[in-house]
């Protein structure tokens, strides 16, 4: 396990807490079911630079899950694209980090936040890039909820008919979505076989095992000629045991007790203090 | 089924379809981005092979992937029919392209009500509106095949995205009228007691051929021709429409939100004066007909224009069929 990776982790979650304490909230639980995932793709395996953010040969990152830009933004502050001082600022006038990600983010690449856009962007990056002949990946991470969209499997099936393998998708399926489980809309059993049908090469790890994500991150594509996706079983509010698996995760804005329990929370949880 | 047809000449899709084989041909930064509209079959782009790309039935993600290879360095021109391409891929022109301001060339066939016969799922009766409302995104409604060639060539350097509308079947050339500057309002005719503003073929061929009718009764009416309905040329209509006691717009669009609100929106900043609004009445046209056929029957027609400004400004009829008491419904439904 990357000590880097896990450290990335941990201050990430700690910035996503900071953050859903500041006057607009944020969306806590879908933010930190991710974090992990970030961790491992900006701490281990992403080829990115924040000294020269438009290098053509870069691996680029979407996140089709744009309601967790908090978890994104944190990311890439602790990666030195942005301040870190910049978080406090988070939703207040004048600051540039909006609710869903925008392109004045430093390290942002495409704005998102209407699910449902990025496996049809990170396609196009994708065969942006490979007519230009550049080896670069394209790295999209979508929500289990946002697979409801339509819009998602026709990307999807675009992208298997044009050979597309240097797309990776990567599923949070944290099982839950605003109002309640996702499994009221769409068995999360099928999941894998939806992806399977559509032409893709699927894996299925521990959304918060670094080992595991490095493994299947840093090995894809898998199959040439074959898209990759990873569904990464995830906890939503994973961090936070008062809060995780639990739907009211999904938006909250912390009092300042809560807040200051939240990061008691999160200093037990790193520590490997069980509840 | 199919009324008399003026077909001579390609069709502005065709035109545009072998203008873009040749610039893509010479320029190595441009691709072609299909939806399975036929459009490019059994065209050989030679060298530029590679630089077609063909999605299927698949409009949302065909711009979103437009956007993508835009954002990756390239320029993409994009094709679906007019309707598909302002309500159902809507959202992705707005966020993916619009939004991030990427030179994304969409070309939307099938304007209008050129799709005829083939029913209202099929006619694009509100894509001028949709598309300028978005900010950034130039909209361009081509006359005639010549004119779709050089909109074609303009638009391979314009920084930023374009929707142009085209038609389906083979468009008259609009002749003797030099050839169009995006963003510029083209006169046509000079006139100062009536000014007519028109975009796209028929409507701009009936413009002309009813100020024609009009000049015979002794009224001095001038034409122009607004191929860019954004960003839009308030220079020149202000300029154009001087002391006209009436401005009528002709289009094949909806009453609501085309050329004719275009044109509202400057002269009551800029030059307050009467409107009148020649369109398809805002109802979905869902009765057999061509294009030629239902345009007719919406006066949007020669002597449908001539009507309508003589009922305007309360002239007798005699020189043709009267229109006043539907044209008064029509303004008042």
């Amino acid at each position: 396990m990357s000590v880097e990776a896990r450290a990335l982790a941990q201050r990430v979650r700690e910035h996503v807490v900071d953050v859903c304490a500041t006057v607009e909230g944020g969306h806590l639980g879908g933010s930190l079911s991710c974090v992990d995932i970030l961790a491992v793709l900006y701490g281990a395996v992403l080829r990115v630079d924040p000294d020269r953010p438009d290098d053509p040969g870069r691996d680029v990152f979407l996140l089709s899950k744009g309601h967790a830009a908090i978890a994104l933004y944190a990311t890439l502050a602790e990666r030195g694209f942005l301040p870190r001082g910049e978080l406090a600022g988070y939703g207040v006038l004048g600051s540039r980090l909006t609710g869903h990600p925008v392109r004045a983010v430093p390290g942002v690449e495409l704005p998102t936040g209407s699910l449902g856009h990025g496996l049809a962007l990170g396609l196009g990056l994708a065969l942006a890039a490979r007519l230009d002949g550049r080896s670069g990946r394209v790295v999209v991470l979508l929500g289990d909820g946002e697979l409801q969209e339509g819009s998602c499997w026709e990307a999807a099936t675009v992208a298997a008919a044009h050979g597309a393998d240097r797309l990776v998708a990567v599923v949070d399926r944290n099982d839950l979505q605003q109002t309640g489980p996702t499994a009221r809309h769409a068995p999360p059993e099928l999941l894998a076989d939806r992806w399977r049908a559509s032409g893709w090469a699927v894996r299925e790890v521990d959304g918060h095992d670094h080992a595991a994500l490095l493994d299947v991150l840093g090995g894809a594509p898998w199959e040439p000629g074959r898209p990759s996706v990873v569904i990464a079983r995830t906890v939503k509010g994973h961090g936070l045991p008062f809060v995780a698996g639990r739907t009211h995760s999904h938006y909250a804005t912390l009092s300042p007790r809560q807040h200051a329990k939240a990061r008691r929370a999160l200093d037990d949880f790193h520590a490997g203090r069980r509840p | 089924m199919t009324g008399p047809s003026e077909a001579t000449g390609p069709s502005t899709r065709h035109a545009y379809r072998d203008e873009l084989v040749r610039l893509m041909a010479a320029d190595p930064g441009l691709l072609c981005l299909d939806s399975d509209t036929g459009l490019f079959s059994g065209i050989d782009f030679g060298d530029a092979a590679a630089r077609y790309l063909d999605v299927g039935i698949a409009e949302h993600t065909l711009m979103g992937v437009a956007a993508g290879l835009a954002a990756g360095g390239w320029t993409p021109f994009v094709n679906t029919m007019a309707t598909f391409a302002a309500t159902r891929a809507l959202e992705a022109v707005k966020i993916d392209i619009a939004y991030n301001a990427l030179p994304v060339r969409i070309v939307a066939t099938h304007g209008g009500v050129s799709a005829g016969h083939l029913g209202p799922t099929h006619h694009a009766l509100e894509d001028l509106a949709v598309m300028r409302a978005l900010p950034g995104v130039t909209v361009v409604v081509p006359v005639d095949a010549r004119s779709t060639e050089s909109v074609i060539r303009q638009l391979a350097s314009l920084p930023g995205p374009a929707y142009v509308r085209l038609g389906r079947k083979p468009t008259p050339p609009l002749d003797g009228v030099p050839l169009p500057v995006l963003g510029r309002v083209q006169p046509l005719r000079a006139g100062r007691q009536v000014v007519l503003v028109a975009c796209g073929p028929l409507p701009t061929r009936a413009a002309v051929a009813a100020a024609e009718l009009l000049a015979g009764d002794g009224l001095d009416v001038g034409v122009l021709h607004a191929h860019t309905l954004a960003p839009f040329d308030t220079a020149t209509l202000v300029g154009a429409v001087g002391d006209a006691e009436l401005v009528v717009t002709v289009e094949e669009h909806w009453r609501t939100g085309g050329l004719g609100s275009v044109v509202a929106e400057a002269l009551c900043e800029l030059a307050p004066r009467r409107l009148a609004r020649v369109a398809v009445a805002d109802r979905f046209v869902d009765t057999v007909g061509s294009q030629e056929q239902i345009l007719e029957r919406h006066h949007v027609s020669p002597t449908g224009v001539a009507g309508r400004v003589r009922a305007e400004l309360g002239l007798a009829a005699d020189r043709g069929p009267s229109h006043a008491a539907s044209h008064r419904k029509e303004i008042h439904p």
